[in-house]
């Protein structure tokens, strides 16, 4: 073998195995390709509404989303709904949606719960924990906040306040 | 200078041990024996020898020694042998929602060692970026170290080194040497030796004056063939990575309920689950299990569902029935790609709380059956004529809260409480009252209806394994491929035998790559028939 091709061979060889050590490396940082993160687009779903039609996700193009996920077992999800129905009510019409989606839980249990705390957003019942996986959702309550474009704007876990909402939902207002 | 001559005339390679035509060692003082070189590539020059010139080839260079494959086998084992001291991250038994929380859990449980046990990524040791990479570099390492070597070998070995050099036959560890017995001709010699070599299966080459009798050569390839196992075994385990080649779910599903499998548009349906138990009579000898059992079979009869609507997640599904059939422990269910595996169960669960309304003022007659569902309470139930339940609150895991209200502190039936109201419509009776903790409590005192506590409905709930791994296949042909290597190269030699007349003389030499025992009971049954008069002697160093 000559020199020329001595070297094409080793390059090409060498070349596969660097495509091996990067795709390698790619897929142990990328470690869930399919996680929802902060700028990529928000997987569309559709869910029951308690006391309403199913809706998608997708309905909602062109307004500002804030999806809450919560349970009623959760203390601090029950503290932030008042501050989350107050900003609904006051921004809803700019352009703001709030969709508090419930995990796993009966429409007997959320009802009752959804009625003591004034609470008048929509309310999807994401019965066996679909959507809750799908947005790999982990301790709650987790906000996600959507922009008009379907974009995930900003992802936050735990309680908030008034204060923190308006702040995060300004840069989602259409 | 990129070539070397050897006084036959051949140029050769630099780095050449052997000389490639007659195989006269080269670079070395033939009065010292010892220093006669390795015979394991067949003294060819390496193909990284000769080259050193370009960054290209530097870097081949590298990866081609052994040296520094065996380096990274050894820090590949001694990774390994640090990721077992702590337990892995999946293997953690508390959960551990956060990343935070892994890392105060590594913490607190190992002090010190433990935070750096997980600042170096050993938590999460086979997918860290640095364990990957180092597979990586041993797959290049395999690759390359395989390919500078067999190329070399296999030129040499399909020229078989017929008339060699006298000092390529002294050299060998199995050499003797008589004088040509007078009553016979060389031909004579090599014909009676060729045959008693043939005899043992050997291929043979001849010239008028040589003999080289060879066989199990295909043995030589052993190691290469093992290698490119390894490296097939590699690419699968690569594979995994690729979006839709490896799944690993888990999902629990109880008795009578359908539940999607996540990042599939499949569902299952666990239709019952059943559990056996080894019988004390069964037992060969008499344990004590301390009131315990051990299970013979546990098995989920399930239905598996296509979901043709599965395009937005959460919509209402369109289920087509793809196939049923029981699941039991090592015998998943198969459908195409997936399989679903008896991995887990929870025994007698509660399901559903039973409780037959009665009339208290008319001599406790039953009025109905009323059945609350623990995961799907139905908000009405029609219990008789006129005779309605309604659910007004449902706390699936009681307790009071801080404010004195009733709060769940789970989404789990682990301690249900109900507030009912029973109406009857044709007396227009409205009463409230409050199941918890086995107890009925009602709002009147003196209340018309009652509740008997029936049996509740207790499910069991099995956990079902869902896997997918295209690679699988890859990865066993890669160990199949890798056995065939490792028995080419383990339970086959690679023997050859030269017979040479050279002024006068009978020169025998013996080469084989291991069994050298087999090899000279070889060679002296071929000195018996042909009545030679040598010694076979024995030398140290081959």
């Amino acid at each position: 073998m000559n020199k020329k091709n001595r070297i094409y061979v080793r390059v090409a060889i060498l070349g596969l195995l660097l495509v091996a050590l990067v795709f390698a490396l790619y897929s142990s940082f990328v470690k869930d390709p399919n996680a929802v993160k902060v700028g990529s687009t928000a997987p569309n779903f559709s869910l029951e509404q308690l006391n309403g039609p199913d809706m998608s996700l997708s309905d909602l193009k062109g307004k500002g989303v804030v999806l809450n996920f919560w349970g009623t077992w959760c203390e601090p999800c029950k503290a932030e709904m008042p501050a989350l129905q107050q900003k609904y009510e006051a921004l809803k019409d700019k352009g703001l949606v709030v969709v508090g989606v419930n995990i796993g839980e009966a429409p007997v249990t959320v009802e009752p719960f959804i009625k003591q705390l004034g609470v008048d957003f929509p309310i999807l019942l994401d019965r066996n924990s679909q959507i809750t996986k799908l947005y790999r959702i982990g301790p709650i309550p987790t906000t996600f906040f959507v922009s008009p474009d379907g974009k995930v704007e900003e992802i936050f876990i735990g309680q908030m306040n008034e204060a923190m909402i308006e702040s995060k939902v300004a840069k989602i207002l259409p | 200078m990129d070539q070397r001559k050897c006084e036959c005339g051949h140029t050769n390679p630099v780095g050449t041990l052997l000389c490639e035509s007659c195989g006269k060692p080269l670079e070395v003082d033939l009065t010292d024996k010892a220093a006669f070189p390795d015979m394991r590539y067949e003294g060819m020059a390496r193909r990284s020898q000769t080259y050193t010139t370009t960054i290209v080839d530097r870097i081949w260079n590298t990866f081609s020694s052994v040296k520094v494959a065996i380096w990274i086998i050894v820090v590949i084992l001694v990774a390994s042998g640090v990721g077992t001291i702590f337990p892995q991250q999946q293997y953690i038994p508390v959960p551990v929602p956060t990343e935070l929380d892994v890392e105060r859990f590594y913490t607190d449980t190992y002090g010190v060692l433990g935070t750096i046990f997980y600042q170096l990524g050993f938590h999460n040791m086979y997918s860290s970026w640095w364990f990957v990479l180092l597979l990586v570099l041993l797959g290049a390492s395999l690759i390359i170290c395989s390919l500078d070597r067999v190329i070399p070998l296999y030129k040499a070995l399909s020229k078989p080194r017929l008339n060699q050099h006298k000092s390529f036959l002294k050299g060998q560890k199995l050499y003797a040497e008589a004088k040509q017995p007078e009553d016979r001709s060389a031909e004579e010699i090599l014909a009676q030796s060729a045959e008693a070599l043939k005899k043992k299966g050997y291929y043979l080459f001849q010239t008028d004056r040589a003999l080289l009798a060879e066989k199990g050569r295909f043995s030589r390839w052993g190691p290469y063939v093992n290698h490119i196992g390894l490296i097939l075994f590699l690419i699968g385990v690569l594979m995994r990575s690729l979006p839709g080649f490896h799944l690993d779910e888990y999902v629990w599903v109880r008795e009578g309920e359908t539940v999607p499998i996540p990042e599939t548009p499949y569902y299952v349906k666990n239709l019952s689950f059943k559990v056996e138990y080894y019988s004390e009579d069964e037992m060969v000898e008499k344990l004590d299990l301390k009131g315990g059992a051990i299970a013979k079979n546990y098995q989920t009869d399930a239905i598996l569902y296509l979901n043709r609507n599965a395009d937005t997640p959460g919509a209402k599904p369109d289920l087509v029935e793809v196939q049923s059939g029981p699941i039991i422990v090592n015998h998943p269910m198969k459908h195409e790609d997936i399989y679903l595996y008896q991995s887990g169960y929870q025994e007698m669960k509660l399901g559903a709380l039973n409780f037959t309304l009665i009339d208290l003022k008319n001599g406790d007659k039953e009025v109905g059956a009323i059945k609350l569902d623990l995961y799907n309470p139905s908000e009405e139930m029609q219990v008789a004529e006129g005779m309605k339940v309604r659910i007004l609150d449902y706390f699936p895991d009681f307790a009071m809260g801080k404010d004195g209200k009733p709060i769940t502190q789970t989404n789990l039936p682990k301690n249900p409480m109900f507030a009912l109201e029973i109406i009857d419509e044709r007396d227009a009776i409205n009463e409230k009252l409050v199941y918890l903790q086995g107890s009925i409590l009602t709002q009147k005192d003196n209340p018309r209806y009652g509740l008997k506590i029936e049996m509740p409905d207790l499910v069991d709930i099995s956990g079902l394994n869902v896997r997918t791994d295209k690679a699988l296949p890859l990865i066993f042909f890669g160990s199949f491929v890798f056995m065939v290597g490792v028995s080419m190269g383990f339970f086959w030699q690679h023997r050859r035998i030269w017979v040479q007349l050279q002024e006068g003389n009978v020169l025998i030499a013996g080469h084989t790559n291991k069994n050298w025992f087999g090899l000279r009971k070889e060679v002296q049954g071929m000195v018996e028939q042909t009545n030679l008069s040598v010694t076979l002697e024995d030398k140290t160093k081959a």
